[in-house]
């Protein structure tokens, strides 16, 4: 009896660590980011001081709002257009058989697996040569190269899962191909769709290395850049509580959205895994 | 970095099979013209992606394993001229008759990174199988609460890398940082540890804000994998009185290794290209400075654009080579023939 209380009691020990850990360091830069002046430098577990100037700094001062405009900009085309790519090209994966489909997805997998730096070379010639450096196209341009291949895996994972007998009844009203994609198996994809295209859109939104090479001027970066590049007067000045402010504000809508989403998420995230 | 989960959920789906969907069915007659009009339709909805991806992957490819035989600089890219292997390794006999080695493969800068690179992945891989098993055995037990968990362990995931890299900064900061404080609380340390900036520690600091960061994502695809075993597996052991712990290993580990295995490749090669964490929280720590950190320097601030191509090439082939020799040995199909 006694061991199995010390049983359970040591499961949900195991179980806070692991909400603690996890949640911890975003509670830790909240509080920060509320902190102003000398009170960035005690160290409390508690909120203990409540002040907005970080927050108003960030927005008020410097271009962390159009930073925040661009990312959203370039993370919003990104998905459009990955997701209409991926649509169509996912149809034709999932549901004609044609010679070479297998390595036609073994190609779009092994894309995804390029290390972004082995492109970097050859991407900043081309985004030079079509005149995008220093401009949000740049980055919808490049980021192709991760939303894309993913897209098409996820969607055609599921559009593989569609009843064959839905689209055999398109057939015989006489429906092409593309009205099958948009009038039929669309209005039924919805979910994979929110899915795939919030994952992309994550995706896009946290991606840095492309977004610090592509981009030179203040007003061009998006907020990742914007953050990891933001300092204070001097080196030795780091501005703890405006990083921590900016921080925030870029998070919590995402935290919210997956929170929101998390059942999806995580379908979409394991799609395949679970359905075998 | 986005790609972690990105490779992630590439690899979640390769997991299983691709089946061939019959082809419907219609009027003998007709079912030609109507393959026909399918085959044709679907090489006009491949042809668009399929060029997207030849222009933004295919090509640059190619130009940067160009580049790496050229002399390019960053501002002179499209006067390169081809200098065959010289990037790669060269050398000048002087009149003493000494032999210089220079390029990329005498360069012990290269070497270095090439080892953290390595000694990162490694670490850092291990301990994500390892926790993210164990995140996800909890996960997979039926508890109060478990949605709250499962709720919390996406946060970490949610939260951008930069981010990441900054708050943790910040926590291993080492005059006001929480960490140390904690640390010193508990009696475990008696003097403030420059986490970020001490050679000693940086890698660890790497390890730490990684493992945070990807542990949860890991966990979800092992929980994948251990919900798709049958219970009825582990109410007949535990009928037969066997020990949770040897039904751990004898039942539970051999009918998840498919799925681990997956994960495991594609974190590793996820792991080999890091760059964002690394140039965020340890910028210029020789300790922490990977191949991909090397190679963008080498880009874009030293000016020695082909050199730079030359490391992004040779990254890009360890990584190719890896996927094959681990598809090799480890046996691992893609197509889910595993299972």
């Amino acid at each position: 009896m006694l061991w199995r209380h010390t049983k359970t009691a040591a499961f949900y020990l195991l179980v806070a660590i692991i909400v603690l850990v996890s949640v911890f360091p975003f509670y830790y830069a909240i509080l920060t980011s509320f902190k102003s002046g000398t009170a960035l430098f005690e160290v409390n577990y508690l909120p203990v001081h409540f002040s907005l100037d970080n927050y108003i700094s960030v927005l008020t001062t410097g271009v962390f709002v159009r930073n925040l405009g661009n990312s959203i900009l370039v993370a919003t085309s990104v998905v459009v257009l990955a997701l209409f790519l991926a649509i169509t090209a996912a149809f034709a994966l999932a549901r004609v058989s044609f010679r070479g489909r297998g390595l036609l997805l073994m190609t779009i997998l092994a894309v995804s697996m390029f290390p972004q730096i082995a492109v970097l070379a050859g991407l900043f010639e081309l985004v030079r040569a079509f005149g995008l450096f220093n401009t949000p196209f740049a980055l919808i341009f490049s980021y192709t190269i991760f939303t894309l291949p993913f897209t098409v895996w996820v969607l055609t994972t599921f559009m593989r899962d569609l009843p064959v007998e839905i689209e055999e009844a398109a057939i015989v009203d006489g429906a092409t191909p593309w009205v099958i994609i948009s009038k039929v198996f669309m209005p039924l994809m919805w979910p994979a769709l929110v899915t795939t295209g919030l994952l992309a859109f994550i995706a896009a939104w946290n991606e840095f290395l492309f977004a610090l090479t592509f981009t030179s001027s203040n007003e061009t970066r998006t907020v990742p850049v914007a953050i990891a590049l933001l300092s204070g007067a001097s080196q030795y000045e780091i501005p703890w509580g405006r990083i921590m402010a900016a921080s925030v504000i870029v998070t919590v809508p995402l935290v919210v959205l997956v929170l929101i989403f998390q059942r999806k998420i995580v379908q979409g995230l394991t799609a395949g895994g679970v359905k075998g | 970095m986005p790609s972690d989960s990105i490779a992630g959920i590439a690899m979640a789906s390769t997991q299983s099979t691709i089946q061939i969907v019959p082809t419907a069915p219609g009027h003998k007659r007709v079912k030609s013209e109507l393959m026909r009009q399918r085959l044709r339709a679907a090489s006009w909805f491949l042809v668009p992606m399929l060029l997207a991806l030849a222009i933004v992957a295919g090509w640059p490819l190619l130009r940067t394993i160009y580049f790496s035989f050229t002399n390019a600089s960053l501002t002179n890219i499209s006067g390169a001229e081809l200098i065959g292997f010289k990037n790669y390794l060269n050398w000048t006999v002087l009149k003493s008759g000494r032999v210089i080695w220079s390029g990329l493969l005498a360069d012990p800068v290269w070497w270095n990174a090439v080892w953290n690179t390595v000694r990162f992945s490694v670490l850092s891989v291990t301990l994500e199988t390892i926790l993210g098993t164990v995140v996800a055995l909890v996960l997979n037990a039926d508890f109060k609460g478990r949605g709250i968990v499962r709720a919390a362990i996406l946060i970490p995931w949610a939260i951008p890398t930069i981010v990441s890299a900054r708050m943790w900064s910040w926590m291993l900061n080492d005059q006001f940082g929480i960490i140390n404080d904690m640390l010193m609380m508990l009696g475990l340390i008696d003097h403030k540890i420059a986490w970020t900036a001490s050679s000693d520690t940086a890698m660890i600091a790497v390890l730490i804000v990684d493992v945070w960061k990807t542990t949860p994502f890991m966990a979800l695809l092992i929980l994948a994998g251990l919900q798709m075993i049958p219970r009825d597996i582990y109410e007949a052991a535990a009928i037969d009185g066997v020990h949770p712990v040897k039904t751990f290993w004898k039942v539970t580990l051999p009918l998840v290794r498919p799925a681990l295995m997956v994960a495991v490749i594609f974190r590793l090669l996820d792991a080999m290209r890091i760059f964002d964490l690394i140039y965020v929280l340890t910028p210029n720590s020789a300790q922490t400075k990977t191949i991909s950190v090397l190679a963008r320097e080498n880009l874009i601030d030293f000016d020695k654009f082909a050199y730079g191509s030359a490391q992004s090439t040779m990254l890009f082939l360890l990584i190719a080579l890896m996927t094959i020799l681990y598809i090799w040995l480890g046996k691992v199909r893609f197509d889910g023939g595993d299972r």
